[in-house]
């Protein structure tokens, strides 16, 4: 590659290794289970132990990355997205997937502390950066001022919005963005709920832009 | 989604060799757009070239204006006290488009490049030229309420989705690209194509070039000027109709004029023959409405977008009235 040196990282692509490895997996563990395995040659099981290697290193890259104050080593597929590895991976279901698609604010995380949809992101073009979650808001069991807010306020419910509805609604007050209820509409416009809550929310971030929000 | 290569290359040089050694490779910047379609299928990049790390974030004076690196997100651009101050027509543009989300993500070259939002483009199972080719335009006959009344062919009649180029074009900016044969400069209004023959062509970039910056001039457009977004809902919605106007006014005359369109053509839409008419005539609602009648010349509509006939006349109307402190 004429690049070499110059580009921090380089990946081959993976396409449909993984659909091959997981059935391959699959296979594997069904003949252990019927003592098939006891029955091949030493000699091939080799091989495919291998080949095992080779593939892994074609489906994943390592990216370091702090979330919620914990530094995380992972090794992600090119394609794999922030929401898809907090949900899926790391069990930090409080970020919600609504739409997919950038069009629901249920995903919103912050990112070097700014607010962003988690489901059009690549963690892997994530590298060395700072995320913050719902789960990375509260300190312990004490809650964020917001989260004390909104439920003070009933800013919700269903709670399904919820998550991103805070989670944008502390980035609004840090952006300068809530000095009005007209400006606070605006800028909040990136979180739909579904069960009409903007009412509520609205006096929730009022209140906290009032009282001086935390963090 | 299909897997693909990953590069994230620290120097503008590699980024343009590696683009260049790989046909189905492409740069990714937000990736709000490009996620979005490769999620669908409709975009499928075998390479994703990340130029993030590349340094075109800047937002700086110049001798002549401003200069705008392709990276910066289109939050920092429309805070910033330089464009809020000098360009606030493009302040107001940005700040319509999207959410706060996206616009932190979103940077200043991708929001130029932005696939159009036709349903038929966005759905890989109907025809649609400009995703495929030879397949046949789903939206002529089909649904085409959000469709072109100006400057389409009959091989598409998609429009352009940006806000932010609306104002760009009506500012008269510029586009610094690179590529295989070095640097050049692009009128903001040739940067966008009509569609013609090859609507699989959003734009005149040619194919390995890279966005670098974008140049806005200083001009006297810095305070009646009024970007109205008309949309399905009061926010978070593609514009049905946009109008970009601004007016260099001498008490009540108009000295200057400038005034663009959005989500009427398959690229922003710049009015000048309207512009030039705008020139020595005294502010007024009959003013305005005659611009209007003038701008709206030849525009034709389809089973489905007859009421943009209406609408965008009265939203030029309107963002003129408003330009000029009338309403
Ligand atoms: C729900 C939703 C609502 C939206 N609403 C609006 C709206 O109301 N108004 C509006 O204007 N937009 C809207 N958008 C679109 C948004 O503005 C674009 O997605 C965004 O600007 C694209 O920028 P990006 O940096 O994320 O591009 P990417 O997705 O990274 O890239 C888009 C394309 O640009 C190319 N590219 C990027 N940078 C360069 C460069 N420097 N040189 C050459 N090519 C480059 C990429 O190869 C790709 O083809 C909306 C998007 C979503 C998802
Ligand atoms: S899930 Fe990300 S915006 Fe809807
Ligand atoms: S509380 Fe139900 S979607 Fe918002």
């Amino acid at each position: 590659m004429a690049d070499e040196g110059k580009s921090e990282m380089t990946l081959p692509a993976s396409d449909d290794h993984k659909k091959y490895n997981e059935t391959r997996r699959t296979f594997l563990k069904q003949s252990s289970l019927l003592t098939a395995v006891a029955l091949t040659p030493p000699g091939m099981l080799q091989i495919v132990e291998l080949e095992e290697k080779v593939d892994e290193q074609f489906e994943s890259v390592k990216v370091t990355l702090e979330i919620n104050g914990e530094t995380k080593e992972l090794s992600v597929e090119p394609r794999e997205t922030l929401l898809d590895l907090l949900r899926e991976r790391l069990d930090l279901t409080g970020t919600k997937k609504g739409c997919d698609y950038g069009q629901c604010g249920a995903c919103t995380v912050h990112v070097d502390g700014q607010r962003i949809n988690a489901c059009l992101a690549f963690v892997i073009m994530q590298e060395g950066k700072k995320i913050t979650t719902i789960e990375g808001l509260s300190k312990g069991a004490t809650l964020h001022p917001m989260q004390e807010a909104f439920m003070k306020h009933d800013g919700f419910q269903c709670g399904y919005c919820t998550p991103g509805q805070i989670m944008s609604a502390v980035a609004c007050i840090q952006e300068g963005h809530a000095n009005s209820k007209e400006e606070i509409r605006e800028y909040m416009s990136g979180n739909l709920c579904r069960c009409g809550a903007y009412p509520n929310i609205v006096k929730a971030i009022e209140e906290v832009k009032n009282g001086g929000a935390k963090g | 989604m299909k897997n693909f290569q990953y590069v994230r290359p620290t120097q503008q040089q590699a980024a343009l060799e590696t683009l260049a050694q790989d046909d189905k490779a492409m740069f990714i910047a937000g990736g709000t757009n490009l996620i979005d379609l490769m999620k669908r299928n409709v975009v499928l990049p075998e390479k994703l070239v990340d130029i993030n790390r590349l340094p075109l974030r800047k937002i700086e004076p110049t001798s002549k204006g401003v200069r705008i690196g392709a990276l910066a997100s289109n939050s920092e651009v429309a805070e910033h006290p330089l464009i809020r101050e000098k360009f606030p027509l493009l302040s107001q543009a940005l700040i319509s488009g999207a959410s706060a989300q996206l616009r932190n993500m979103a940077t200043v070259g991708g929001n130029m490049m932005q696939r159009t939002r036709c349903y038929y483009f966005y759905d890989a199972a109907l025809p649609c030229n400009k995703r495929q080719p030879g397949s046949g335009c789903g939206a002529l006959q089909g649904i085409n309420s959000k469709h072109a009344i100006f400057g389409f062919s009959d091989k598409c009649i998609a429009v352009h989705p940006s806000d932010m180029c609306v104002a760009l074009v009506a500012l008269e900016a510029t586009v610094l690209v690179t590529g295989p044969k070095g640097e050049r400069q692009v009128p903001f209004k040739d940067f966008h194509r009509l569609p013609g023959e090859h609507p699989e062509r959003d734009t005149n970039l040619e194919k390995n070039e890279l966005i670098l910056a974008v140049d806005i001039p200083a001009s006297s457009f810095t305070q009646n000027v009024h970007y109205l977004k008309v949309r399905e809902r009061a926010s978070y919605a593609f514009a049905l109709v946009s109008v970009a106007a601004a007016l260099d006014l001498d008490k009540g005359t108009i000295r200057n004029a400038r005034l663009a369109m959005g989500g009427v053509a398959h690229k922003p839409w710049r009015l000048m023959e309207a512009e030039k008419a705008l020139v020595g005539k005294p502010v007024s609602e009959e003013t305005f409405q005659q611009t209007a009648a003038l701008a709206m010349q030849g525009a034709k509509a389809f089973e489905h977008n007859a009421y943009k006939l209406k609408l965008a006349p009265n939203a030029i109307t309107q963002a003129l009235k408003t330009a000029a402190g009338l309403s």
